[in-house]
């Protein structure tokens, strides 16, 4: 590591708001040196809570978030939030706004708040608000929010970066929520019908309530549960091992909030409070996190053998030249591919007789 | 690693009690389209506001729009909040609005990079912030 990076893990360490958000702006920009800065960082992390909030756009994530916070700081804990924007495909600007409606904890600084955009990247967006967590786990947040328009595959991934995930859900989401269900309603670990006070709010709570009954009976999900998964009776005879990513032990509950007035603020902090006595309890913690590390793992060796293959493809004459060749009808991708793989086969069969141990 | 053209990061910031964001709300949509990030404040912010959100996004610009006629007094506050956490040195600060020709040197001095006043084209703008935005 540079010196100027063991400064600033050091500043970061000692509580220095500045080197935090430069340590974060490195992992975005995936500046030399981030990798050995974030592996620096894991030594110092774990202690954190780390909470998704997701769900469509207007339905309050970012005013709900704010109270959040304010809770929090209220109990005399400190506070993270990553608020994630979507950016636009075209010129890679955008414009952050989730700001503007934090405004309870301004000018307190034991609330970091992080805008962070996509910036088109695919796939990159996860990995670097899970080091981006990382970074303020270090520093020593007590909780860190995510908070994330639920609208795709790659929010979902980014939300599964947190410990618990709550979805929100807006009163006269109707028939929406047989939409939502086969989507971002499975990550939820807590329900809140955010806007409780509008017309339709009791409806969409009778509507989830529904759906969490069949999801307790093994009926929704399809084959989440697979076909032996008779828990009827939905006791906690759940044991930590070899459950489905749904343990049925825990029954997703449902808050109702009005994030503008804060009304139903505290009981949503005392259900995340309860998902996380959960998932130590059960073990589902420490399962969660392993799948995420082996997630983590298997991305990271995707981006890198990824850059290993471009580099290889531009000593083989460049994309261009083969899908000219794929063109001409002298070969097709197939062959192409194989030709390139071959020598990494190679040094892979070579490995086999001589096993890597770690050090 | 320097800064390329779409990892620059602005905070355009709306400081003190007047209400005119029309100014700002250009600003922020004309950096967007330039594809820059761009973090808008919102209305009616206090100085603290301001350089809490530039120190916590990092921000490589901080354009203020001041309207009021009060940048004599904002102004300062921002730039010493800046420096209080470090983070003076390297944000090229921009000032839009109303301000009097006889008060730009003082802002200057306090650590501002230029001033935008009325008339200021959009191109001209983006492209010193191209220029100017630091190097990291």
């Amino acid at each position: 590591m540079s010196t100027g990076d063991e400064t600033l893990l050091e500043e970061l360490l000692s509580g220095k708001h500045r080197a935090l958000a430069r340590t974060i702006s490195k992992i975005e920009n995936r500046s030399p040196g981030y990798r050995d800065l974030v592996s620096e960082l894991y030594a110092h992390t774990g202690d954190a809570d780390v909470i998704g909030i997701t769900g469509s756009p207007g339905a309050g994530k970012s005013t709900l978030v704010d109270k959040l916070a304010e809770t929090y700081r209220e109990r005399g804990e400190t506070v993270g939030i990553i608020a994630i924007d979507p950016s636009s495909p075209f010129t890679g600007g955008a414009v952050l706004g989730d700001r503007i409606r934090m405004a309870s904890t301004v000018g307190d600084m034991d609330v970091f708040v992080r805008s962070m955009s996509a910036r088109g990247t695919l796939g990159g967006l996860s990995t670097a608000t899970a080091d981006a967590v990382k970074a303020m786990d270090a520093f020593g947040k007590d909780k860190i929010i995510i908070e994330t328009v639920g609208a795709g595959q790659n929010e979902i991934d980014i939300v599964r970066t947190a410990d618990t995930v709550a979805v929100l859900v807006p009163p006269g989401s109707g028939d929406d929520i047989q939409t939502l269900k086969a989507g971002i309603l499975e990550i939820a670990d807590v329900f809140v019908v955010n806007k409780a006070d509008r017309d339709g709010a009791d409806r969409t709570v009778q509507e989830l309530r529904e759906m969490i009954a069949l999801d307790d009976g093994g009926g929704l999900g399809g084959g989440h549960h697979g076909p032996d998964a008779s828990t009827h009776h939905g006791g906690d005879d759940g044991s930590p091992e070899g459950e489905s990513e749904r343990d049925s032990a825990w029954t997703v509950p449902i808050v109702e909030t009005v994030a503008t007035t804060g009304d139903g603020v505290e009981a949503l902090v005392d259900e995340l409070a309860g998902h996380r006595t959960y998932l130590v309890e059960s073990g589902e913690r420490a399962s969660r996190s392993r799948k995420r590390h082996a997630e983590e793992i298997r991305t990271l060796l995707r981006e890198d053998v990824h850059t290993m293959l471009e580099a290889q493809l531009e000593r083989s004459g460049g994309v261009d030249e083969l899908a000219d060749d794929v063109r001409r009808g002298e070969t097709d991708p197939y062959t192409i591919a194989n030709e390139l793989l071959s020598p990494v086969e190679r040094c892979l069969e070579r490995l086999e007789t001589e096993r890597p141990t770690r050090n | 690693m320097t800064t390329t053209q779409g990892e620059i990061r602005c905070l355009v910031a709306k400081v003190g009690l007047d209400g005119h964001d029309r100014g700002a709300h250009v600003i922020a949509r004309a950096f967007r389209d330039a594809g820059f990030e761009v973090i808008y404040s919102g209305l009616h912010k206090a100085p603290e506001e301001i350089v809490q959100a530039a120190v916590q996004e990092d921000v490589d610009v901080l354009g203020i729009s001041i309207l009021s006629g009060a940048h004599d007094t904002l102004v300062p506050k921002v730039m010493n909040g800046l420096e209080e956490y470090d983070a003076k040195d390297d944000t090229l600060v921009l000032v839009g609005g109303v301000i009097p020709e006889e008060d730009r040197e003082g802002l200057k001095d306090e650590g501002v990079a230029a001033i935008f006043g009325p008339g200021t084209s959009i191109e001209e703008t983006v492209e010193y912030v191209r220029e100017n935005a630091p190097e990291r």
